[in-house]
């Protein structure tokens, strides 16, 4: 009836309501507060923060800017 | 854990401090609305790495530390009601009632328990159907869906013993409060990352362009509020006022649909009293009547008659972003985490508690401007 879901944060696992997430998939970021996830990460948007810095071209040289970019390895749902 | 050390990633913060270095040529004055951007700022010494030019003031966005203290005081009631099981998130505990705090009411024999989630709450009103569970039900719009979800369940298995007591506040009231003052002196705010999860940004937009203020919606770990700050200080530095987001990864600009309708079910806007500041009009939400029996202030007719603040505690003046913490004559000295005198020393997000917590980097702090 309540659409639950396993969620680990950094590795301890505590259940959320899904119920404010309908889209929210199976291995997807969630932001959840105080048991209730109330968003999905956006994995382009999340690059924005590191390709800011890009664009104003502070890093090219001294810095690889894909280091920072998230990788989509590891994951937590 | 992704998501998370990216944005902690100190090469990326320096990378950020250095362009806000470069692009700040005067004085500006910028407001982190969410006490979430406090901790942080104060935990990460973001402060003491920023240039001079820019002073950070901290804003009202600390749920506990805005909570009415008639508020507390009915808690404190219910909660030494016979029979009454008093559910509260945990920090709500040590915040000083004009007589007690819950804490000293659980002390004297009260049932208060603390938990992670309201929707907790429900499950013990269903596994005891012979006392009444209240769910002290405080918080910004972030915390608002769960609140109404809890009182959505409840239904749905038709309990009859379970209520919240309301106290929800809402932040773009409270910023135009503040920025409407004549003695603002804020030029910027970084609004509520996680509110604007839930509400999107159509709130900000009018504030904008009405007050010529730029807002920016920014996350909480040190290099989203870097960013943030960086977005700002390049709007004030060409004379802007706009709405940007700096949390896209998180905020849509239309909010969260599911969540906005489940709060649109439950509750209702209605003026608030902001704990330090003053009754802000359609700043908060109450129970709408069609749920009424979850409502336990009505349920309870809870009456009890407003108590006076404590006059030496200057938080209204720090939320407003006028005063920091140590210029409290009571900062550190009768007022301590372990024993504060109001309510932003009690949550690691109010203002007084994380000065208190990092005083070393505000002895440094003071040292510098002096
Ligand atoms: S230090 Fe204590 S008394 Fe002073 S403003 Fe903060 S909470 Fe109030």
């Amino acid at each position: 009836m309540v659409r639950m879901a396993r969620v680990s944060f950094g590795g301890i696992i505590k259940e959320a309501s899904l119920e404010m997430v309908p889209q929210a998939k199976v291995d997807d970021y969630v932001l959840v507060h105080v048991g209730v996830a109330i968003s999905v990460v956006d994995e382009e948007e999340a690059k924005q923060t590191f390709r800011y810095l890009e664009a104003m071209g502070e890093v090219e040289d001294e810095l690889n800017i894909s280091e920072f970019l998230p990788d989509r390895e590891e994951y937590s749902n | 854990m992704k998501y998370l050390t990216e944005y902690r990633d100190p090469e990326v913060a320096a990378r950020y401090l250095e362009e806000i270095k470069k692009t700040v040529t005067r004085p500006w004055t910028i407001m982190e609305v969410c006490g979430g951007q406090t901790h942080s700022l104060v935990k990460n010494g973001i402060l003491n790495m920023l240039p001079p030019e820019i002073n950070m003031v901290h804003g009202p966005g600390c749920p506990v530390c805005v909570t009415p203290l008639n508020l507390i005081d009915k808690a404190v009631y219910l909660a030494e009601e016979k029979n009454v099981i008093l559910c509260s998130f945990g920090d709500m505990l040590r915040v000083p009632g004009s007589e007690k705090s819950l804490l000293e009411a659980k002390a004297g024999g009260a049932d208060i328990r603390i938990l992670y989630s309201p929707l907790e709450a429900v499950n013990i009103a269903a596994q005891n159907p012979d006392r009444q569970v209240v769910f002290f039900a405080v918080g910004f719009e972030t915390t608002a869906p769960a609140n109404a979800l809890s009182v959505v369940h409840a239904h749905r298995q038709n309990l009859d013993n379970y209520s919240i007591l309301a106290s929800h506040v809402l932040v773009p009231p409270a910023i135009e409060a503040l920025v409407s003052d004549e003695t603002c002196s804020i030029d910027g705010f970084l609004a509520a990352g996680h509110v604007c999860t839930i509400m999107g940004m159509a709130e900000y937009g009018p504030l904008v362009d009405h007050y010529q203020v730029p807002i920016v919606v920014t996350g909480f770990e040190p290099v989203d509020i870097l960013q943030g700050i960086l977005m700002t200080v390049k709007q004030l530095e060409r004379g802007e006022a706009r709405l940007e987001n700096q949390y896209s990864r998180m905020v849509r600009p239309e909010g969260n649909p599911s969540a906005m309708e489940v709060i649109h079910d439950v509750f209702e806007v209605t003026d608030r009293m902001w704990r330090g500041m003053t009754v802000i009009p359609s700043s908060g939400y109450q129970v709408k009547a069609k749920y009424q029996r979850y409502d336990a202030q009505k349920k309870f007719s809870v009456n009890i008659a407003e108590a006076p603040e404590n006059e030496t505690c200057i938080a209204g003046e720090i939320m407003k972003g006028n005063k920091k913490p140590f210029e409290c004559p009571n900062f550190g000295t009768t007022c301590k985490p372990e024993n504060p005198l109001g309510a932003p020393m009690v949550s690691s997000e109010g203002a007084c508690a994380a000065y208190y917590h990092f005083s070393d980097m505000i002895n440094q702090l003071q040292k510098e401007s002096a």
